[in-house]
């Protein structure tokens, strides 16, 4: 269990480490190494070249406005922590206290998370909620990546090998939403089999002006219910439209794997949505007129 | 493939060393200062036997490189005692039987000192949750949540008597 010779690198700047990206063979990037120093460890994974981003400035932080942008390396531990994140946006430390536990949150990140994309991984299933852009740089210039066009395979990111997350910008639903995140796992801290995260928001007469539905662990990538929200808007997430929604993700293709079958997958799925519909009602603002 | 040369201070004392860049911090820890107080599990981050506080927070010492702890300061289970005084958690441990094989200690005890300092006040609930970061295979977690409850206050006490 010990990693395969590589040499170590550890740019100071952006400029540096994108340098670095695109001129050294057989190069990964190092962040919280909660992923990576495991499979360099176990030999799943070989590198050359390790930059370590852990010591570049200018790529942590979280700013809030009309929409959240939180910096690549942004520990996962200081988004759970955040006051005026959880004041904000509560769904984001919600599933953070999921994902793995105190060490692995103290290193880990999130620029991490979504570089190494695991099906399960609960802040990619965040992303996808709050239709996040992903804010890539390389030596070529910046771009932006919709988190729809993100996931190209299994745990493959739509990323070219020179290029570096630097940041992510959530989209949150208006203020006074509802929200909830459920998930599934064999041991608290373990990746999830299935997890569920929903927010809804009500218009001021009740009815649901804006629906989002995730489900993490079914595919190579966290699934939105685009037919089940579509279904909740204009309802008032009465118990009804709930069960239909769950219902719809009850149906949805799911994987087989040591974990767990497709159809305990999907057994899962229908089940947290209601839970999870039932509880995000209940916490929105408008949720409970009439 | 070359070696890195990295400061670190272990227990309050300074050293300066060469470390390949592959050898992670629990391994620098053991082989290259002989504090072989931190335990290696699994080496993929899963037992958590291997904790210890860098820089006060608790981290996975399989997970990290030592030459990621450069400059850094670490605290692993040897620096928790003073001379012939365990500290008030090593206390309770040893009262409410918190160990048997012993495997796991140095990993709970660096875990639950940042846990502990965060939560002076802690559920049992919560400490549960937490822990489930650290296996046990010997005891059961229940001595270990008993002493750690014990702990708390006590720790609490020492810092402010200290601060
Ligand atoms: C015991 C244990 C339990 C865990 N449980 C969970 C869990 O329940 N849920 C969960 O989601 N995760 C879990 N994880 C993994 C999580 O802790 C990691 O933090 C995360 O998967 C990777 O983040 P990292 O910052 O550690 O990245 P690293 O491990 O450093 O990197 C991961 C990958 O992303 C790439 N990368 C890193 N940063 C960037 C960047 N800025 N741009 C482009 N690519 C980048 C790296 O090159 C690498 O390929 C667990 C880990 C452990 C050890
Ligand atoms: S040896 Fe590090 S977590 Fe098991
Ligand atoms: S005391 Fe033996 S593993 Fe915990």
């Amino acid at each position: 269990m010990k990693a395969a010779r590589f040499d170590y690198h550890r740019p100071a700047t952006r400029a540096e480490a994108l340098d670095m990206l695109q001129t050294l063979e057989g190069a990964k990037l190092l962040a919280g190494g909660q992923s990576l120093v495991a499979m360099l460890n176990m030999r799943y994974a070989f590198v050359d070249h390790l930059i370590d981003i852990n010591r570049v400035e200018g790529l942590a932080g979280i700013a809030l406005g009309d929409t959240i942008r939180i910096g690549a390396m942004t520990r996962q531990r200081d988004i759970l922590e955040s006051p005026a994140l959880k004041a904000r946006l509560p769904i984001v430390a919600a599933a953070l206290n999921f994902v793995g536990h105190l060490h692995t949150r103290n290193r880990g990140t999130i620029g991490g998370s979504l570089g190494h994309m695991d099906p399960a991984a609960e802040l990619f299933g965040i992303a996808t909620l709050l239709d996040a852009t992903i804010h890539v740089e390389s030596r070529r210039g910046p771009r932006d990546v919709a988190i729809a066009d993100y996931p190209q395979g299994y745990m493959t990111p739509g990323l070219d090998p020179d290029e570096m997350i630097v940041g992510v910008t959530l989209a949150p639903p208006a203020a006074g939403h509802g929200w909830s995140f459920l998930e599934f796992a064999q041991r608290h801290g373990d990746f999830a089999v299935v997890a569920v995260g929903t927010t809804l928001a009500f218009d001021s007469a009740g009815k649901v002006a804006d629906a989002r539905i995730v489900l993490c662990g079914m595919g190579i990538a966290p699934l939105r219910l685009a037919e089940a929200e579509a279904l909740l808007v204009g309802t008032t997430a009465e118990p009804e439209a709930i069960a239909a929604a769950a219902e719809i993700a009850g149906r949805q293709e799911a994987m087989s794997d040591a974990l767990a079958s497709e159809t305990y997958r999907r057994h899962l799925a229908g089940v947290l949505t209601r839970r999870a519909l039932t509880e995000a009602r209940a916490r929105a603002s408008h949720g409970k007129v009439q | 493939m070359s070696a890195v040369s990295i400061r670190v201070t272990v227990n309050g004392t300074p050293f300066e060393r060469e470390v390949e860049p592959r050898t992670h911090l629990a391994d620098f820890l053991r082989h290259d200062l002989g504090l072989t107080g931190t335990h290696l599990g699994c080496e993929h981050g899963v037992c958590g036997a291997c904790s210890v506080l860098v820089d006060g927070r608790a981290v996975r010492g399989c997970l990290m490189l030592a030459v990621q702890a450069d400059g850094a300061e670490v605290t692993t289970v040897e620096g928790l005692a003073q001379v012939e005084q365990l500290n008030p958690l090593q206390e309770a441990f040893r009262e409410f039987h918190a160990l048997q094989c012993g495997f796991c200690t140095p990993g709970m005890l660096t875990t639950l000192m940042q846990l502990l300092e965060e939560h002076p006040e802690p559920s049992e609930e919560m400490l549960r949750e937490e822990l489930s970061g650290n296996l046990c295979r010997c005891t059961g977690y229940a001595g270990i949540i008993r002493a750690a409850m014990k702990a708390a206050p006590l720790l609490k006490a020492q810092r402010e008597n200290a601060a």
